[in-house]
């Protein structure tokens, strides 16, 4: 038994025959971070002594098989965006390097009821405002399968985590994408929820009309298993949605005669040939398996992306405003007055927050209003009619999670063109609000890609359950050699 | 000079800020009770920590409406909301949420009863936000530097902005606007409404003009913490403005001002040189609100009489005097006191408000008690104010027993056969009263021959003295007069007469 390549009904499976604790199990996987986190910095905190703890209680609630759910004594690693109490929580900023949660996000109250551990906190661009995990104050991400190139992001710390075997499961959070692209890129599986499916109390928010926390997981049952546990109504949040009538299924559907839209917007210039051959590959194997394909058009993608950067940064700037240096903030220029100290501590912003700030403060301002935010708004209400209308003619959506793999660290990253190109086929469901997955497609040379399902409010399982058929028809669970669990990390049964 | 000053016209506008008396805060559950520890009624939410969202408060949309209502407001159908920023220490999140593209009420009027007669005054809109935190600034001191030290208790508390139409004339117009609003709000029973709490705030817009031009810079006044302060700011603030314009220097800029209590003045603070950029933009965490008209028509069945309808009705009806019913129709208990009385009293409604608004009043003031917390009841009332009548005691036993009415509760027969305080009307115990006392005191009742009548309520104290105020005045008086009668006809000498003749 090899424990780094072990999925969670296999863990569950051993943690209930006892053939290995809860704890043995989170030392597994802390040991595992501290060999090789080094290289690809995907956490900025790990609390050891806080994940032993909560192991060694889930170990007591299996040995008393008291409440003990699918993930009792299983490892989730958290996005340091998502509130943990008593858990230092920076967004990936120098104004909260010190800032330490009062209370725990409903997804990690969640978490911790189940018996969850909470391995750590992962990296991501600063307050998730990027698309590389490159704009964290804790430094760069890198991507396992090739550590010169970019993890994806913003929950690039995320992704790495279960790519790398360092964790099982993670919490990531999508804005424009910030779960599925990282995911495509580190070839992992990534859930972004329907908005208000997952509860966003103590999600620390970016752009909060789009934000919606989300599951990352090795393979398509994980990623089921982890959504089901985070879903659900909660009172705290007053864009959680009502509990749907019934639980959504168990996989096991039959995905035959299901309609397949193809919208050709996703697959113009721009897409990289080879991946565009990839998620033609998929498209093929869900024919093959029963699923008809449906070519059509969605003439508001094209306006997506200006709308989606007018509206997140619109609200980005109104999110940053709280950081003044009065609770946040590595306070200075306080000799200076009030201005001189808010203005002093709000210099403390990396420059991508710096910008999305300017921008957004900039398209708010009485002057633009009416000429950017309200036509914004109008597309992305456009957006969701296209959608709908699109759902009467198919079942679900199929298209590529990003332009091309993961760039290199020096080049794109950069360059704002390449950036908005990976980001072009993400935003869509965040604006509309709709579920989205992405599941890895095969390889470019050595690089992971992803394809990505897109489905009405609510077909979260159904996109699951498609996406898991191309899986089972095309295996691939490797993970990037030099990571690969070695024999000392076997364990015998 | 001084004489054309006069003909300038003063238009003042105000803006309202009423506290909504909910149990928990607008986005939250915490507690909104006045006078607690600093920090304790606080939580993620209205502390502005990341993460924090805010979960509308349904009751304070119902205070907004109920005050639509009773303000004639066009109300919003859904109940949407938006983001207001700025930087301050005490504003948690960096902005507020407020209602800046649909106010849930808008084109309401108030009528309010001025010198000249009754005028509706427009409201141009009623809308819902969110109340700031506190700052304390310290001064240096022994413990170190000065600081600055905030309390949230209040952040998130939620407040109702009214904003009038500039249609008051004059600072009395104000004064008296405001009083009335006031009454609606108690009435209402949507806040405690109260200045001294901060419950209840008021800014102030002035400007002045020529009859017929425009309107001249405005200024906006601060810190109006009673209906004295507001109507003495204004007073101030008119004058000053109307020097200026004589003067031929309006003002050229508007600008913030404070009043200064202590100084009597008003005190330049900032100048409003551009209207400051808000950023508004729609609240993307709360979702509208769907505002059904079957809970509008719920809200309008369940509005009580307004103090104006009801001061009409107290004139009408009951012939009350203009101040008193004025004054009763803006105080709700004890305007359903007074009603509840006169349903077992057959006296006259003015000897029942006489009695509420004075020694009642009196009373409760004295006591720090209001209307609830009475011990006896409106019947209760009634039979003492009847027994008066009756002439069973007098009016001054009358006020005893009310204040033992007030302190054990008893009944009013209870307490005057407890303290034996009938009053006696037996002609011939009040006889042998007064022969007492006018036999005790002769050098008196010679004075009172010789024309001091002084000397008269000299013997009715004595008398009332010694009976312990239980003597039928209005017998006393005859029979007073009767014995003294009999002291002249008896040829006592004395008397202005008589003397003269001697
Ligand atoms: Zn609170």
């Amino acid at each position: 038994m090899v424990i780094g390549k072990m999925d969670v009904g296999a863990l569950r499976k051993a943690l209930d025959r006892r053939e290995i604790s809860a704890v043995e199990l989170t030392t597994y996987y802390l040991d595992r971070i501290a060999q090789l986190d080094p290289e690809l910095n995907a956490f900025i905190t790990v609390p050891r002594a806080e994940a032993l703890r909560m192991a060694a209680a889930a170990d007591r609630r299996i040995a008393a098989q008291e409440g003990v759910t699918a993930l009792t004594g299983i490892p989730v690693a958290i996005k340091d965006n998502i509130c943990t109490a008593g858990i230092r929580t920076t967004c990936g900023s120098r104004l909260l390097a010190d800032f330490i949660p009062i209370y725990d996000a409903t997804v990690v109250a969640k978490l911790k009821q189940a018996g969850a551990v909470l391995l750590g906190k992962t990296n991501l661009d600063e307050f998730a405002m990027g698309s590389a995990t490159q704009y964290s104050f804790y430094g760069p991400t890198r991507n396992p399968w090739d550590r010169d190139r970019v993890a994806g992001g913003s929950s690039g710390g995320s992704a790495v985590a279960v790519a790398a075997g360092m964790a099982p499961l993670a919490l990531g959070t999508d804005t424009g994408g910030s779960i599925r692209q990282p995911a495509a890129f580190c070839g992992v599986w990534g859930l972004k929820p329907t908005y208000g499916r997952v509860s966003r109390y103590g999600l620390v928010p970016y752009a909060p009309s789009f934000d919606q926390i989300g599951p990352l997981a090795r393979n398509a049952r994980d990623l089921f298993l982890l959504f089901r546990a985070l879903a659900g109504h909660d009172p705290l949040d007053p864009t959680s949605l009502p509990a749907p009538a019934e639980t959504g299924g168990d996989l096991s559907g039959s995905i035959r005669g299901l309609r397949v839209g193809l919208p050709r917007e996703f697959f113009g210039a721009g897409l990289d040939a080879e991946l565009k051959e990839r998620v033609l590959t998929v498209a093929q194997v869900l024919a093959e398996a029963g699923c008809v394909l449906v070519e059509l058009s969605l003439p508001s993608v094209a306006y997506a992306l200006p709308a989606y950067y007018l509206l997140a940064y619109a609200e980005a700037s109104s999110s940053m405003a709280r950081y003044d240096g009065v609770r946040f903030g590595n306070r200075s220029g306080a000799e200076q007055g009030i201005v001189g100290m808010m203005t002093a501590t709000r210099q403390g912003f990396g420059p991508e927050v710096k910008r999305r700030v300017l921008l957004g403060t900039y398209f708010l301002s009485a002057d633009c209003y009416e000429e950017y935010y309200r036509p914004a708004q109008k597309v992305r209400a456009w957006l969701r009619q296209d959608f709908a209308a699109a759902y009467r003619r198919c079942d679900l959506l199929l298209t590529p999670t990003t332009a091309a793999p993961a760039f290199r660290f020096a080049d794109e990253a950069g360059d704002e063109r390449a950036l908005a190109l990976t980001e072009q086929c993400t935003v869509a469901a965040n604006l509309t609000g709709d579920p989205a997955l992405s599941f890895p497609c095969g390889r470019i040379n050595h690089l992971p890609v992803g394809a990505q399902l897109i489905g009405p409010a609510g077909a979260e399982e159904l996109l699951i359950r498609v996406a898991a058929v191309y899986a089972e028809k095309a295996p691939d669970d490797a993970m990037p050699e030099w990571t690969a669990p070695d024999v000392g990390e076997q364990i015998e049964v | 000079m001084w004489v054309s000053k006069l003909r300038y016209e003063t238009v003042i506008g105000l803006e309202v800020h009423v506290e909504l008396k909910t149990k928990a805060k607008l986005w939250c559950g915490c507690s909104t009770q006045f006078g607690a520890e600093p920090n304790t009624q606080v939580c993620p939410v209205c502390l502005g920590l990341p993460g924090g969202l805010p979960v509308l408060n349904r009751k304070a949309v119902e205070l907004a409406l109920t005050t639509g209502l009773a303000l004639n407001c066009v109300l919003t159908a859904d109940c949407r909301f938006d983001r207001k920023h700025y930087f301050y220490p005490d504003l948690p999140k960096g902005y507020q949420i407020t209602q800046f593209y649909h106010p849930i009420g808008r084109e309401g009027w108030l009528e309010v009863e001025f010198a000249d007669g009754p005028r509706r005054v427009r409201i141009k809109e009623i809308h819902l936000e969110e109340e700031a935190g506190r700052t304390y600034h310290l001064p240096a001191g022994q413990d170190g530097g000065a600081a600055s030290l905030l309390d949230y208790n209040r952040s998130g508390i939620p407040l109702l902005e009214i904003v009038t139409a500039p249609e008051l004339s004059s600072p009395a117009e104000a004064r008296l606007f405001l009083e009335e609003l006031k009454a609606v709000l108690e009435c209402l029973e949507v806040s405690d409404a109260k200045m001294e709490e901060g419950s209840f705030r008021c800014d102030a817009n002035l400007s002045v003009r020529r009859p017929g031009e425009a309107l001249g810079k405005r200024v906006e006044l601060k810190n109006l913490n009673s209906f004295r302060a507001l109507e003495a700011a204004l007073a101030y603030e008119e004058e000053r403005q109307r020097e200026l314009l004589a003067q031929g220097e309006p003002l050229r800029h508007e600008e913030v001002r404070a009043w200064d209590e202590e100084k009597g003045i008003t005190v330049y603070m900032r100048e409003k040189e551009r209207v400051a950029d808000y950023r508004y933009f729609p609240e993307p965490e709360v979702p509208p609100l769907a505002i059904p008209a079957a809970w509008v028509q719920t809200l309008r069945r369940r509005l009580p009489e307004l103090p104006m309808e009801k001061r009409r009705r107290y004139l009408e009806v009951y012939q009350l005097a203009a101040a008193d019913a004025a004054l009763l129709s803006r105080r709700k208990a004890e305007a359903a006191f007074f009603e509840a009385t006169l349903r077992y009293y057959r006296g006259s409604a003015q000897n029942v408000a006489n009695w509420i608004l004075g020694e009642l009043t009196r009373i409760m003031k004295e006591a720090k008690q209001s209307v609830a917390d009475l011990r006896f009841s409106a019947e209760d009332l009634a039979a003492l104010l009847q027994l008066q009548d009756q002439k069973v005691i007098s009016g001054k036993i009358a006020k005893a027993v009310l204040e033992e009415m007030f302190r054990t509760g008893n009944k009013p027969a209870a307490i005057i056969e407890e303290h034996g305080w009938q009053q006696i009307s037996d002609p011939g115990t009040i006889k042998t009263l007064v022969r007492e006392t006018l036999a005790a005191n002769p050098a008196a009742v010679e004075d009172y021959l010789g024309g001091k009548e002084k000397a008269f309520a000299f013997f009715v104290g004595d008398v009332m003295r010694k009976s312990k105020g239980r003597v039928n005045p209005e017998l006393l008086n005859t029979i007073l007069r009767a014995e003294l009668g009999n002291y002249t006809a008896a040829g006592h000498s004395g008397g202005q007469g008589g003397h003269e003749a001697g």
